[in-house]
């Protein structure tokens, strides 16, 4: 088998493996990452929302907040795991695609 | 390390889109004359990893999250000019479709994630493993100290948007107006979570990849 071959099949098992950084982080009760806090956590941390982190917070409404399905936000871990996985799926998708585009653009033929 | 929208003040999500734009058309100038065809599927592989790696959270028990980015692996693999776009492309998704890191902020976290990170990892990596041959120890080391300063730097840099922010931008009673840290909170909190426990992960995840690729396909390393 080809490098690249064993490399995609790292990739495939790192998405299915995904929900690990979901689990975790919630067994071991850690909360956001540093500066990642949503607008009620920062409330709590400083005891007010800065005016305008509370206006540029909502500039930019993502599809699929959190890497979650819709519906699935807030579900129980499984819900949320499987949302994960979905959403790895699909951003390696996008991903991919776009470089294979971006370097057929931007290679040269040997 | 994904500034989300709100902690930087419009005018320095700004400011690194300008500082980001001359560096994203050099990449593609530099990348366009030196990227060969057979290269483009390591380049995919690269984003994608870095896409999926940034999935896994690593907790600091009662405290916070982080994760590793793969960007000193990337650079070494297609070099780190084709590594920014690789990197890019993955951070513009995350923000875009799964609200991971702000859109405003995109500039600034490519200028972190995208650049600072590859390429200091890269050329401390070059620095360490010169005249090592191609499947040597010492060369999968160089990667993980690359990889270890890497993401350090990324987050020394995070830290320092973070911390400008009180200082530049404030009400006239005092109130933050974007991040209400200052550089004295935000630049050891970055700093510390990453030196302790993050920068490892970079570390060990580049190390353990560079060392199968040495075994593997050893041509594949730059």
């Amino acid at each position: 088998m080809k490098t690249i071959h064993k490399l995609w099949i790292l990739i495939a098992i790192l998405a299915v493996l995904a929900p690990i950084g979901l689990v975790l982080p919630e067994h071991f009760r850690a909360g956001a990452a540093w500066g990642e806090w949503s607008i009620e956590e920062i409330k709590n941390l400083i005891g007010y929302i800065p005016k305008g982190l509370e206006k540029l917070s909502s500039a930019w409404s993502a599809p699929l907040p959190d890497y979650a399905l819709k519906g699935q936000e807030g579900y129980p871990a499984i819900g949320l795991s499987f949302s994960y996985v979905v959403s790895a799926i699909l951003g390696i998708i996008i991903v991919a695609v776009s470089i294979f585009l971006i370097g057929k653009f931007l290679s040269k033929k040997e | 390390m994904h500034i989300p929208d709100g902690y930087l003040s419009p005018q320095t999500g700004g400011f690194f889109y300008l500082v980001m734009t001359p560096l994203w058309i050099a990449a593609s100038r530099i990348v366009k004359r030196t990227l060969k065809a057979r290269q483009v599927p390591y380049m995919a592989f690269g984003a994608s990893f870095a896409f999926v790696i940034m999935m896994f959270n690593i907790p600091i028990p009662g405290g916070s999250t982080g994760h590793a980015v793969g960007g000193t692996l990337i650079a070494i693999l297609i070099g780190p000019w084709a590594a920014m776009i690789a990197i890019t492309v993955a951070l513009v998704v995350q923000a875009l479709l799964f609200g991971d890191g702000g859109v405003i902020a995109v500039g600034a976290n490519c200028f972190n994630m995208a650049f600072i990170l590859p390429f200091v990892g890269y050329y401390i990596y070059k620095l360490i493993s010169v005249k090592s041959p191609k499947g040597s120890f010492r060369r999968a080391l160089a990667a993980a100290i690359g990889a270890y300063l890497g993401l350090n730097a990324a987050a020394f840099f995070t830290g320092l948007e973070f911390g400008i922010q009180p200082l530049l931008y404030h009400t006239a009673d005092g109130k933050a107006l974007y991040c209400p840290y200052g550089l004295n909170i935000a630049l050891p909190a970055m700093l510390i979570e990453h030196m302790l426990l993050f920068g490892w992960i970079e570390a060990v995840v580049t190390f353990l990849v560079i060392r199968y690729l040495q075994k593997e396909d050893p041509i594949l390393i730059l």
